[in-house]
């Protein structure tokens, strides 16, 4: 086990080089090079020639890239030009937002996905199964975005009964601790303040659990049809199990492996749908801040979002990898 | 019994299994199951309107998408948009122009949109996946080698979320069209490469390959006569599918605004980006170029999904 996490880790390391000298060539192929993509498009000559010096921009290609890649192992991914402050800082400083937010998606998603495509594949063709797997057709073609507006409109602008943007009312006058809103209200005895989070964070969640609740959907209903039909239900079955120690034992545990998959597989998409949620609801998360980047051409944000983004994502896959051998000694680790 | 008589029946028996079991009847018999399928009917006729619509649509538009008509009527209502009416179905915009007009030209450039990034994706994945899969197949250290860095370079571009792939390269081309629609492709590479590869590598261990190679086939042949179109399938399915995303992806860079700022092409992906401003006031003006999205991501999908049941070898009776 160690091992393997070890590997893993190792492996890394080719792709985040290689990812580097991507974001190098790209940070020198925008439009006008570094100096101007950091000045401004009305920059004057003379500002970007010493721009150029004092970054080192006339030095050789090479010799650019070793420092941009020292920088980067340091962990000094330059600073934002909207705010000031070192790239990294304001990432982690924002991370704790949007890991909440991705795990109460993921969370709705699981908790209404997996019995949803469970009792869909039980009773196919009834009208479960018909509204289940349209609707989760519907929840992949819906652009997140519009879903999020759409929300928005209706349960807080019309009906109200929930906020329409942020993380948290500006009354609540909340300790942090951890950066994660909910916890922090649990943590230190703050109930109103943990709940104020929550209803902050149901409209966004349900906007981003989305696709991946469609995904578990799907996935579950098609993994338990299969199953169902396997000849190892119809012994079980046959000897005699009662009908609950089939279902869980012999159906629900089998199904649920490639649903696992599915579900590390998701997290990019998740990363993209927050950036998309975040924004309509201006909650504070890097997903938000990336959309502001964005409009600003703040591009040491964006590198180091990639970088940040690209290690996460490696790690997650790394820990659904993990959490596959444990649930599936059939799959043997190497 | 010679070897040789053998080898003759083997031969013998081959092809006349592969009269029956060829590529072509696997694509007729696909075809049959599809015209069966009441998915892919619905969905084959939502393409079909689609595909009509963005053909027609520009000389069915009773205005000009461009010229902002009523212009002064929108002024001075001041900030009260105007729904739908006998002259502008679909009402006007927040420039004043007729949303319905600009709903049927838009129809041409998404369509343009998800066809051409899906074709940019496709043509790159498969070309990158193939020559993985047949480097790989082929053997040797060479073709290891190639797969791994091929592979390697697949795994990096799968590391980042799609969007933001999306919008690293829109930074680079600056905005417009074709900035999303090659935005849109480059995401797709990493699904294509990596399925057909998959599709090869399952393929080579079957029997038939065995068989012929026991004939003494040539690898090569083997290859791109065999293992190459059977394993096409899913990499057809899969672009009909992501024809869907792309649509949905556009729309989603067009709201990060990257989208084509061209007011005279109306594209629905922009005409929805650009009504989320004024969402809680005229909703409706998000809603149609939405619903345009919605139903025909929902055509594609539905077509998508009828194939992968109908070329599904498990299914196959």
């Amino acid at each position: 086990m160690l091992r393997l996490v070890i590997r893993r880790l190792l492996q890394l390391i080719p792709t985040l080089f290689g990812l580097s000298v991507l974001l190098f060539l790209w940070l020198n192929k925008l439009p006008g090079g570094p100096a101007a993509a950091m000045l401004g498009e009305r920059a004057t000559p003379e500002a970007k020639a010493r721009v150029e010096a004092a970054l080192g921009l006339d030095q050789p290609l090479w010799v650019q890239y070793g420092r941009f890649l020292g920088r980067l192992v340091k962990g000094d991914l330059g600073t934002s030009s909207q705010t000031g402050q070192p790239v990294l800082d304001e990432l982690v400083l924002r991370f704790p937002a949007t890991v909440e937010l991705g795990l109460s998606a993921i969370l709705i998603a699981i908790v209404v996905g997996i019995p949803l495509g469970y009792f869909a594949a039980r009773r196919r063709g009834s009208w479960l199964d018909v509204t289940a797997v349209s609707g989760s057709l519907l929840g992949i073609c819906i652009p997140v975005f519009f879903l999020a507006f759409l929300l928005r409109m209706v349960f807080s602008v019309h009906l109200g009964w929930f906020p329409a943007f942020g993380r948290q009312s500006t009354g609540i006058n909340a300790t942090e601790v951890t950066g994660f809103f909910v916890l922090d209200g649990i943590l230190t005895g703050e109930f109103d303040a943990a709940w104020d989070a929550i209803n902050h964070l149901v409209l966004p969640a349900l906007a981003l659990s989305s696709i991946p609740l469609a995904i578990i959907v799907r996935m579950t209903r098609a993994s338990v049809l299969e199953v169902l039909g396997e000849d190892y239900v119809r012994t079980a079955e046959s000897k005699g199990l009662s009908n609950s120690v089939v279902r869980v034992r012999h159906v629900l545990r089998n199904a649920l492996l490639p649903v696992v998959t599915a579900i590390g597989l998701l997290t990019g998409g998740l990363l993209s749908g927050a950036v998309l949620t975040e924004s309509v609801f201006s909650f504070g998360g890097i997903g938000s801040f990336l959309k502001t980047a964005i409009d600003a051409r703040d591009y040491p944000v964006l590198v180091g979002f990639i970088m940040f983004i690209a290690m996460t994502y490696v790690v997650i896959n790394l820990i659904v990898d993990l959490a596959y051998s444990v649930i599936d000694p059939r799959v043997r680790v190497h | 019994m010679s070897t040789k008589t053998d080898k003759i029946d083997r031969l013998a028996e081959l092809t006349a299994r592969s009269e029956t079991s060829t590529g072509a009847s696997l694509w007729v018999e696909a075809f049959r199951r599809l015209r069966s399928s009441k998915m892919a009917i619905i969905g084959a006729c939502v393409i079909a309107l689609f595909v009509a619509l963005a053909i027609v649509g520009p000389w069915l538009a009773p205005y000009s998408a461009e010229a902002q008509t009523w212009r002064n009527e929108v002024f001075r209502n001041q900030g009260i948009f105007v729904g739908p009416r006998a002259e502008n179905w679909f009402g006007l915009d927040h420039l004043g122009r007729d949303e319905f007009s600009r709903f049927l030209v838009g129809a041409r450039q998404t369509l343009l949109v998800g066809v051409v990034a899906t074709l940019l994706g496709f043509t790159v994945g498969a070309l990158l996946g193939g020559l993985s899969g047949a480097a790989l197949t082929l053997g040797g250290r060479v073709g290891r080698r190639i797969d791994t860095v091929v592979m390697r370079f697949i795994d990096m571009m799968l590391a980042l979320p799609s969007l933001l792939l999306a919008v690293s390269v829109a930074a680079v081309l600056g905005q417009s069209l074709t900035t999303v629609m090659i935005a849109v492709g480059v995401v797709q590479i990493p699904i294509f490469a990596r399925l057909l590869r998959g599709a090869m590598l399952a393929q080579g261990g079957s029997d038939y390959v065995l068989a012929a190679r026991a004939l003494g086939v040539r690898k090569r042949r083997i290859v791109f006569s065999q293992i190459l179109p059977n394993s096409l399938s899913p990499v057809i399915v899969q672009a009909t599918l992501c024809l869907a995303t792309a649509i949905i992806e556009a729309a989603a860079l067009s709201y990060l605004g990257l989208g084509n700022p061209d007011p005279a092409v109306p594209e629905w992906g922009v005409m929805l980006a650009q009504s989320q401003e004024f969402f809680d006031a005229a909703p409706m003006l998000a809603v149609y170029p939405a619903l345009g999205i919605i139903i025909t991501a929902l055509g594609f999908t539905l077509l998508g999904e009828a194939m992968r049941e109908a070329l599904d070898p498990k299914l196959r009776s």
